[in-house]
């Protein structure tokens, strides 16, 4: 479904973001990006939904190729992946409705559709008695649901979330936290950029760290190559990956 | 449809700026109107001094008046010919009267040669033409000279030349001026719905649909401020009537010719500045 093949990335101004990067992602697979700032996890996420192409090496997004994707193949694929930021981007003078709504609109989806599946979406994320509010009549928790419910209005096959709890106070986290884990168990993989090393640790799903650009470890893996998940991953110093979203 | 209904959404979303847009393109293309309005008053006058470009071939006073009519039959027949006239001796003397008011006693009767007045077609009045038509008429052997005002011709012609070029010129520059402000104004409401316009792009918006609303925008406020121009232009062309001199007005085909201009300006200034931010973000 995601296949990345020794895949660089580098900026004219800041150099190398990436070097040597390559991993398979599977249909329906739950899967933590880790590493600190500056590690790379933006740039690969900027790289899973095209908004950036590969310097060297290839992305398959799927059967979408990062070669030779055309704009209206990225514009198609992107109506498949669900995008999540930690600072939510919703649209401040529109309901909570209304923002999900959009994300249908402009795939020209017909109307009587759009009411059915903003209300369902709306109730999947437990904002149906919002769908009235404004973003800043609504807690930042609030906001994140909204902003994964309209993720999810085009029945993603991937999820793609960047810090989406870095924002969000601990109860928020976990509440947010149990949202992806309900939209990966109904078979919508999920590709999570996060610092929270406790909820890494907590849950078992799949880790992949980067360091400096490189891919330092895989949990996927096998374990001569690995590093058991129980093992401090980068110094607890580290301050938060703040500056790194898109 | 859906494109229609969010260029106006954007226009009523931010009223201020909207007029400021048209406002601003009717400015633009009041100066490019204003230019239009000189430059055709300018070929009209131009037109008219051309008119008078005739070829006069005097007649010697020994000419058989069936010789010199049928030569005028000929002459008639040259493609390049609108209209022959002959001037006898006495109109001739007639005419230099009139002309010449109170100098009129300077003449006598028979001093002037009778004379062929060849008037051309327009389109046929450049230098070559009027040359080659003088060329004919000199091999006719009652003929004893040919008068078309050489140098003058080539002068007017220059003039209309330089007068053709430099108007291109200018009118292509203050069209350039207008699509930059056009598309200034235009990129003031893009950037004022960057944040739309990302989000749009994640979830799967073509860039022609993101587009269309602008296109839409930079359409609706060319047409608009190409009318607005339209007035400020027909008010100048007033005032300049009223207290300076006589001039004319853009005929009906120009004015829908400048308003289907400024939607033109419209359409390519938006073109270029989302172009642009489209492809910055």
């Amino acid at each position: 479904m995601i296949r990345l093949t020794e895949v660089a990335k580098e900026y004219p101004r800041s150099g190398v973001a990436l070097a040597h990067v390559s991993f398979e992602l599977g249909k329906g697979e739950f899967v933590f990006l880790t590493g600190p700032s500056g590690s790379g996890k933006t740039t690969i996420l900027k790289l899973l939904y095209m908004d950036d192409k590969p310097t060297q090496g290839e992305v398959w997004i799927n059967g979408v190729s990062s070669r030779n994707a055309t704009g209206r193949e990225i514009s198609r694929l992107r109506r498949r992946i669900g995008i999540v930021f930690q600072d939510f981007r919703l649209l401040e003078d529109r309901t909570a409705e209304a923002n999900v709504r959009f994300a249908l609109e402009v795939t020209g989806a017909p109307k009587a559709t759009i009411r059915s599946k903003v209300a369902r979406v709306l109730t999947q994320v437990g904002l149906s008695s919002k769908s009235t509010s404004f973003p800043r009549e609504l807690s930042g928790g609030e906001q994140q649901r909204v902003a994964i419910a309209r993720a999810l209005i085009n029945d993603p096959f991937v999820l793609i979330a960047d810090e989406p709890t870095g924002n969000l106070d601990e109860r928020a986290t976990r509440g947010v936290f149990q949202l992806l884990r309900d939209i990966n168990a109904s078979g919508t993989a999920v590709v999570m950029a996060t610092h929270d090393l406790d909820l890494v640790r907590r849950s078992n799903y799949r880790t992949i760290e980067l360091n400096h650009g490189r891919l330092v470890f895989d949990s996927a893996e096998p374990p001569a190559s690995g590093r058991p998940i129980e093992e401090p991953i980068w110094p607890r110093e580290t301050p938060p990956d703040a500056t790194e979203s898109i | 449809m859906r494109s229609v209904r969010e260029a106006l959404t954007a226009s009523r979303r931010a009223p201020l700026l909207s007029a400021l847009g048209v406002v601003t393109i009717a400015f633009s293309l009041f100066a490019f109107g204003l230019f239009g309005l000189v430059a055709i008053n300018i070929r009209k006058a131009l037109d008219q001094v051309e008119e008078r470009v005739e070829v006069r071939a005097f007649v010697s006073d020994s000419a058989d008046i069936e010789q010199v009519a049928s030569a005028m039959k000929d002459i008639g027949e040259f493609p390049e010919v609108l209209r022959v006239d002959y001037v006898s001796q006495e109109k001739a003397l007639e005419r230099a009267r009139r002309e010449m008011g109170e100098f009129a006693d300077v003449f006598e009767a028979g001093v002037l040669p009778a004379s062929i007045e060849v008037h051309l077609r327009p389109g046929m009045r450049s230098p070559a033409y009027v040359r080659s038509v003088a060329d004919k008429m000199k091999t006719y052997q009652f003929i004893d000279d040919v008068r078309y005002g050489e140098e003058w011709v080539e002068k007017l012609y220059r003039l209309r030349n330089i007068a053709s070029v430099s108007g291109i010129a200018l009118g292509v520059a203050f069209a350039v001026v207008a699509i930059i402000i056009i598309g200034a104004t235009i990129r003031m409401t893009v950037l004022a719905r960057a944040k739309e316009i990302s989000i749009m792009r994640l979830v799967g918006a073509t860039d022609m649909f993101i587009r269309l609303p602008f296109l839409i925008d930079g359409l609706v406020k060319g047409v608009a401020g190409g009318f607005l121009a339209l007035v400020f232009v027909w008010i100048a062309n007033r005032v300049v009537n009223e207290y300076f001199m006589q001039t004319i007005f853009f005929d009906r085909q120009m004015m829908f010719l400048g308003v289907v201009g400024g939607a033109v300006m419209g359409i390519v200034g938006s073109l270029v500045s989302v172009g642009r931010h489209l492809r910055r973000i």
